[in-house]
């Protein structure tokens, strides 16, 4: 145990982000009135990849809730973590279903593929590897889920592909390739003048321009093409959780927004899809949420 | 007022009471173990199960958590109870032998042997302690923590909590612990020192295969930790 502990202090130490009692603040407050602790502990991790000691104490110590209660939720979910964890994460379901499916082997493959145990993360804090009881998808199953990606009917000898895949990253995966990421077309739903930008390119396809604005200032956006991509570019210094309209830069006119994002209740805002369709966009920086509508 | 019957006997009890306080002040014994006055019921240990209903529709339920209803009819020591009870009891006897109470608690109900694999746990998760924490200590120092097989009673991050004000009060009603001092050979048995210090949950890892929680002991002055080695 007290080896156990010199190690996960080191870990503290190398974790990327340092907690600080700002960051746990914002995430009070944008949760506050809500009252739900999952929910606090879920954004939590998210920021940091795990939940450090120190920002449990510190909910405890805001929301009025004890230690103990923060804790037994916090251990008692499989999807909360104590110890950091590393940079991609690779789930596989060991459910029933799976099991009968050949998950035993699967995990021993990773295991022995990535050199650690389920449960732990390589010495070069690339993998960790965890085993979850059920995905719900026990019809596609040996199911392995890796940074969100979920993979069915896993063999064997897909497990290194899929490995080396996660170490590129599969955000930058070849839209070809991938069938979850394509290129779009889009105009103004107001003015029906293409919104595409050849002389800008952004993951090597033309970029979408929208003129901004929020606050007093305003300028440029330019959003990634591709369906599934988040990368963008801005002229104004756009600070995380703000809201910005958009404007379209032929006809001026603001894009009307017809509903609210169902995550963070910011306006959706809409574009036209070329060939028919329509796509919607979470107008607060930050927030990936997404609608696409094809006719 | 709620009338029920009672193994045959028409009682009336008050709305809101349980049937195992309406049986134990009607004068039907139900054991158990997990539950205690003045703590809220649980509903953990199985051992209070009684028979409500009738016919096929009969079924066990734990008498310490279940209200009173108007027109039930309970029965608290038929054949199926007892079947039920005393394997409740074997499975705790496998888990936590060396608890007098429950040693007790199994010899009362006639039971010589039992038919699981023997392991030599601490703690039967009746979660009494978590509760004389919360409600009778104020302190909620302790909790269950982690889940299925991997559930336990402690602190939070295994370090002594803020709260804690060694009271004791968790030990006093453990019933797996009453030995707590005895240590696993029986020649060694019983120092007693160990009467009220640091509660035991509070370091369990150092404390693994005995059950004497401090180190060194006061009264038999071994260091556990210099022994392990």
């Amino acid at each position: 145990m007290e080896a156990n502990r010199a190690i996960s202090n080191e870990e503290n130490i190398c974790a990327e982000k340092e907690v600080d009692l700002k960051g746990i603040l914002r995430i009070l407050e944008k949760q506050e009135g809500r009252g739900g602790l999952i929910a606090i502990l879920e954004e939590i991790q998210a920021e940091y990849g795990y939940l450090p000691e120190k920002a449990l104490r510190i909910v405890s110590d805001r929301t009025r809730r004890s230690l103990v209660d923060v804790y037994g939720v916090a251990t008692f979910y499989r999807s909360f973590s104590l110890k950091p964890r590393g940079k991609n994460l690779v789930c596989a379901c060991v459910g029933t279903a799976c099991h009968v499916r050949g998950a035993p082997r699967i995990v021993e493959e990773l295991e022995q593929q990535l050199g650690i145990k389920a449960g732990e993360t390589t010495a070069d804090k690339e993998f960790t590897l965890e085993t979850v009881n059920c995905l719900g998808a026990c019809a596609l199953g040996p199911v392995v889920v890796i940074d969100g990606h979920y993979f069915s009917k896993v063999r064997k000898s897909r497990i290194s592909q899929l490995l080396d895949e996660a170490r590129r990253g599969f955000d930058k995966a070849q839209p070809g390739k991938d069938k979850r990421i394509f290129p779009i077309d889009v105009s103004c739903p107001h003015c029906n003048h293409s919104l595409m930008d050849e002389t800008f390119a952004i993951d090597g396809y033309p970029s979408i321009k929208i003129n901004v604005s929020f606050d007093h200032a305003d300028g440029w956006l330019r959003l990634s093409c591709l369906y599934g991509s988040y990368n963008f570019s801005t002229e104004p210094d756009i600070g995380v959780d703000t809201v910005v309209r958009f404007h379209c830069p032929h006809c001026r006119v603001e894009l009307p927004s017809t509903s609210d994002c169902s995550m963070c209740s910011a306006p959706m805002v809409p574009m036209l899809v070329r060939g028919g369709g329509i796509v919607q966009i979470c107008s607060r920086r930050g927030c990936r949420n997404h609608m696409l509508d094809l006719l | 007022m709620i009338t029920l019957r009672i193994n045959g006997l028409d009682v009336s009890v008050e709305e809101g009471t349980t049937l195992l306080e309406a049986a134990r002040f009607f004068g039907f014994p139900i054991p158990t173990l997990c539950y205690m006055e003045g703590l809220s019921p649980y509903g953990a240990c199985r051992l209070c199960v009684v028979e409500i209903g009738e016919g096929p529709s009969a079924k066990l339920v734990s008498s310490c958590t279940y209200p009173a209803e108007e027109g039930l009819k309970v029965r608290t020591a038929s054949a199926r109870v007892l079947r039920a009870r005393r394997m409740v009891l074997e499975l705790l006897l496998a888990s936590c032998p060396q608890s007098k109470t429950i040693q007790d608690l199994a010899s009362a109900h006639d039971i010589r042997q039992q038919r699981f694999r023997q392991e030599y746990e601490d703690c039967i998760l009746c979660g009494l302690c978590v509760r004389m924490c919360e409600e009778q200590m104020m302190a909620k120092a302790i909790g269950f923590r982690n889940r299925g097989e991997k559930r336990d009673i402690g602190t939070p991050f295994d370090v002594q909590s803020d709260v804690c004000r060694l009271c004791g009060g968790c030990i006093y009603v453990c019933p797996a612990c009453q030995l707590r001092c005895t240590y696993t050979e029986p020649e060694k048995a019983i120092c007693g020192g160990c009467a009220n210090l640091i509660p035991p949950c509070l370091e369990k890892e150092q404390f693994d295969d005995m059950m004497c929680y401090m180190n060194p002991c006061v009264a038999c002055e071994i260091d556990k930790k210099f022994e392990k080695k």
